[in-house]
């Protein structure tokens, strides 16, 4: 039969087809399994390194560890800002089952308010679950210990230790030390231009005002790294490599902290500042302002309560009056002008002057006033100092004329940075005919001249610049800058930091400093002197010079009465002075806002100030000629 | 002598079974490897194992139980199975489970149903059927016939959608054409057609995240984090794994968690890492050791049907390995297709399993039928 033979037939060579066709079947298999091997050996071995790169920058992340910052010391070794732990409550929220349960007992036994379980609430949305989350960000000891002695119950709940700047003399030291607190943007936009940026990368805080600002490269560090293992939601595995990051230097400053207490003790209840300088290396021994505020604060975020208080208060408390207050420097700069009218040659010691108690210009109406009323007759330069004689000093001013006295001011520092290492300075206002221009665009009147032989008239000066323009008298022109850093804190000693020395200035004759340090020495010792009073009995010698500053101008024919005036309008009270005469250690500026007068208010100050600078040496060893000053003593 | 004698009983016992001994040793060892490499993938991971364990059992006592099914009875339900299956892909688009984007699961109450994986086996088997009913090579009407039952569920599935089920599902059908004798002629003008089709489909058939699969697949760094994350860090896998690997559990972008679906799709960059291409080339040894046994049981059957569907289904599991592997390493888009027998999960391993029992059968049953 034809069809069964077919059949048969057709069966071998269905058999024959199918084989040759499974043969070409495996040949497409073979080819696609070359293409898949021959992908596979590059993606394994050509690429090798390529991919291990790739897979460990998955897998490796470099992250910062931030350094301790630096202690800052006082001269004498005592801690002025430190590092303390702040303690936190966090919860890991994969690690806890019933989250609400543990945070109700949590609240029920540290007293956590609504507002802060809100808060964690919200957090807790945000973050991954396994980061820890804070129900608590500063701790109080007591909660720390009640929460560890329950501790076990609570599985995934811990207490997270971190460092933080503390000032223990809080308010005494705020205008010097400054504080640290968070780092913000225009912070971030500065260390990024700065090339700062990965150096602070893990920190927290940084220097936002005084010390803490000016030297903050010394105190923050470098940044550390910590190799780490982490998976694909970030978690840590495991720690790979650790390069610790180097801290930050500790710093010892020039303060004597108990000399800055004194000063705060001596300000307490009024608004002013004072300035102790030591005139051999321009350290600033005590700077203090007050009011001052709490540094602490800042540290831990202000409220914003808290801060439009002090921003708002009428007292100010949040200015440097130290280094930032300006003030007509009134007759405490009149020892200056002596000396440029002396090294000028417009007067000598023999030059006198009778004083009725006003002054007039040929052709001018205006009478200027002597602040005592019917003057103080036959003066010399020396007397018209030691009894601050006005008319003496309009006088000289008058003939001095103003482009010489600007000109011998700005060598003592008047109008410009002292370059103490504070931001938060001002450079005042030494007036001149061309600042006048500018300032006010006006010309300069004779008129002008004359108050400033006073020390007024668009005249203004700081504190600082007060002590350090009589540091520059007493050391007969050498000038310092004032420091507040003394050195750094190198294996338990202080490495100091150099004295950095000005141009001095000129001296065209000695003679004439002696003269004017001995008016200076008049003022606080003689019969008739300013700051006798205020000094009498010390157990050491000082020199000096009051100032009071009228911020009320009264009418020609008017009697400044205090009592009738406001009291934001009263007198500033000013003092500049040294001790000892003969060898000076310390320098001593204090300004006292509407006090009334320098001699009565002010220098009572400086004498406490001195008093307790000396408090432990004798009489004796404060001279150099122990003697003669004691019968230089007795014969007052 | 002792030996032969031996081989020969236990031959003989095996086949008493209906289990083809050498088939049987490769399948269990690619089982052993998955469940090693789902242990390492799955966070080591012991429940993970068990379950996987569990499934293998239940796969192969379905393969076993159709290894003893008589070939003929295949080839009697072809067609019912088919059109069985046909109805549920239906059923599927108009009442089906919707999961993980698309519509693929008929819930029968008791257990959730995938008609797809039917039509896995219904189609090799209907179109091996429907061919080796007349002599080959088929001619030009039967292939049309033939192509109208493969492309029919292709497309269903195609539209649920899952491109990797529909992609399996052509292949196995026109191996069996390619097989059966398809001439070439045709192959080349078919080819053209799929060719002119292809932009067919990406305007009107292709959903939005195919498309975006297609793109991240032709550039992946264009979107690293995004749709580019999963074949970039997969290629990371492999890449780092070099010549011999970082040892087992010691893959770092698996142990990690940077790779995606590490123990079901991405199986394979996992194995790749931590075995490195001396590793990989094992697995494909194992592989390929399955695939030639396989067409060696295609060549050896007694009949076209036993033939057509034995090869279709063998060629297949190669499409599955190729596709996968291409997948995970970047020479193919990411279509959803698992690494045989080693990817975690029960559904197509099941019928995957349930192709070699009837590859068994095939194998098994034609030399009882010579002695008959």
């Amino acid at each position: 039969m034809p069809a069964k033979r077919m059949t048969i037939k057709d069966h071998t060579a269905e058999a024959n087809l199918f084989a040759r066709r499974t043969v070409v079947a495996l040949l497409i298999v073979g080819v696609m399994l070359s293409v898949l091997v021959s992908n596979l050996y590059v993606l394994q071995i050509k690429k090798f390194q390529d991919y291990q790169t790739r897979s460990n920058g998955n897998r490796i992340k470099v992250l910062p560890v931030a350094p301790n910052r630096g202690l800052i010391y006082d001269r004498k070794g005592r801690l002025l800002a430190e590092n303390r732990p702040v303690y936190s409550l966090e919860i890991v929220p994969e690690q806890v089952e019933d989250i609400d349960g543990v945070v109700a007992e949590l609240s029920a036994m540290l007293d956590i308010s609504d507002d802060e379980i809100k808060d964690f609430e919200q957090s807790l949305k945000r973050v991954r679950r396994f980061k820890p989350v804070a129900l608590r960000s500063r701790l109080s000891e007591q909660d720390v210990a009640r929460f560890a002695a329950q501790q076990h119950r609570f599985p995934g709940v811990s207490i997270e230790a971190r460092l933080t700047r503390f000032y223990p003399y809080a308010d005494a030291l705020t205008h010097v030390l400054g504080y640290v607190a968070r780092i913000n943007k225009k912070d971030l936009q500065k260390l990024r231009e700065a090339g700062q940026e990965d150096n602070y990368a893990a920190t927290h805080d940084i220097g936002k005002q005084g010390v803490e600002r000016y030297h903050e490269d010394l105190l923050h560090g470098e940044v550390g790294y910590q190799q780490v293992e982490v998976n694909s939601q970030g978690r840590i595995i495991r720690v790979l490599d650790f390069d610790p990051p180097t801290p930050g230097q500790d710093i010892v400053l020039n303060i004597d902290i108990d000399l800055q207490m004194e000063a705060r003790k001596a300000l307490e209840g009024r608004r002013g500042s004072v300035v102790a300088l030591d005139p051999r290396t321009g350290g600033v021994m005590a700077l203090y302002s007050n009011p001052s505020y709490d540094p602490n604060l800042f540290v831990h975020g202000i409220s914003s309560k808290d801060y439009s208080a002090l921003l708002n208060s009428p007292d100010r408390p949040l200015i440097n009056r130290a280094t930032q207050g300006q003030y007509p420097p009134a007759s405490t700069i009149k020892p200056h002008l002596a000396l440029v009218g002396l090294e000028e040659g417009i007067i000598d010691s023999e030059t006198t002057l009778f004083d009725r108690g006003r002054y007039q210009l040929k052709n001018v109406s205006h009478v200027w006033r002597d602040w005592k009323k019917y003057g103080h007759g036959q003066v010399d330069v020396v007397k018209s100092v030691e009894v601050s004689c006005d008319i003496f000093f309009y006088d000289l001013a008058y003939r001095l004329g103003i482009d010489r006295i600007s000109d011998a001011m700005q060598q003592f520092g008047f109008g410009d940075y002292t370059g103490i290492d504070l931001y938060e300075e001002s450079d005042a206002n030494m007036p001149s005919r061309g600042w006048k221009r500018a300032r006010h665009n006006e010309p300069w009147y004779i008129g002008d001249t004359i108050s400033v032989g006073i020390g007024q008239s668009y005249w203004t000066a700081t504190p600082l610049q007060l002590a350090d323009s009589l540091m520059a008298l007493v050391n007969k022109g050498s000038r310092y800058v004032p420091q507040i850093i003394r050195g750094n804190l190198v294996d338990d000693e202080v490495q100091l930091q150099p004295v950095k020395e000005l141009r001095p200035i000129p001296v065209k004759n000695e003679e004439n400093w002696d003269i004017v340090l001995d008016s200076l020495y008049g003022t606080v010792n003689r019969e008739h002197g300013t700051a006798r009073s205020a000094f009498s009995g010390a157990h050491y010698i000082s020199g000096g010079k009051t100032g009071t500053a009228q911020l009320f101008s009264i009418g020609q024919d008017e009697e400044y009465e205090e009592e009738n005036v406001a009291k934001h309008l009263r007198d500033n009270a000013m003092y500049i002075g040294y001790a000892p005469i003969d060898a000076p250690e310390i320098v001593v500026a204090v300004a006292l806002e509407n006090a009334g007068g320098g001699s009565s208010n002010a220098a009572p100050v400086a004498r406490q100030i001195m008093d307790f600078h000396f408090r432990d040496r004798t009489f004796d060893s404060l001279v150099l000629n122990p003697q003669d000053a004691a019968e230089d003593n007795e014969s007052q | 002598m002792i030996r032969t004698k031996l081989e020969t009983n236990k031959q003989t016992w095996l086949q008493h079974l209906h289990i083809d001994g050498w088939l049987l040793l490769g399948l269990i060892v690619l089982m052993g490897v998955g469940l090693v490499t789902i242990y390492s993938a799955g966070g080591q991971d012991v429940e993970l194992v068990q379950r996987q364990f569990i499934r293998l059992g239940v796969a192969l006592v379905v393969m076993f139980a159709l290894a003893q099914v008589p070939v003929g009875a295949y080839r009697r339900v072809a067609i019912y199975f088919y059109l069985a299956g046909l109805a549920m892909l239906v059923a599927v688009l108009i009442v089906g489970v919707v999961g993980k984007g698309a519509q693929r699961w008929l819930d029968l109450g008791v257990i959730r149903f995938q008609p797809s994986e039917i039509m896995k086996l219904a189609v090799p088997m209907l179109v091996a059927w429907y061919i080796s009913k007349e002599n080959l090579p088929p001619r030009i009407q039967h292939i049309t016939i033939g192509f109208i039952m493969v492309l029919t569920p292709t497309l269903l599935i195609a539209k649920q959608p899952d491109l990797g089920t529909s992609l399996l599902i052509a292949s196995s059908g026109l191996f069996a054409l390619f097989l059966a004798g398809m001439s070439w002629k045709l192959i080349t003008i078919v080819g053209g057609l799929a060719s002119a089709f292809a932009p067919i489909m990406w305007f009107f058939l292709m959903q939005d995240y195919q498309k975006q699969r297609v793109l991240t697949f032709m550039d992946p760094e264009s979107d690293p984090l995004g749709a580019g994350y999963h074949i970039i860090q997969s290629k990371i896998a492999i890449g780092s794994g070099g010549w011999e690997g970082k040892g087992w559990l010691q893959g770092t972008q698996s142990q990690l968690e940077f790779l995606p679906e590490r123990h079901t799709d991405f199986i394979f960059s996992v194995f790749s890492e931590e075995f490195g291409l001396l590793g990989v080339l094992a697995l494909l040894a194992i592989y390929i050791y399955i695939i030639v046994r396989g067409m060696l049981i295609a060549v050896r059957a007694q009949d076209a049907f036993s033939k057509l569907l034995a090869g279709s289904l063998t060629l297949t599991f190669f499409v599955y390995v190729f596709v996968n592997m291409g997948m995970v390493s970047g020479i193919l888009p990411v279509v959803g297709v698992p690494l045989p027998l080693v990817s975690y999960g029960g559904t197509s391993m099941v019928t995957l399993m349930a192709g070699f029992g009837i590859l068994m059968a095939i194998s098994t049953q034609k030399r009882l039928l010579v002695r008959e």
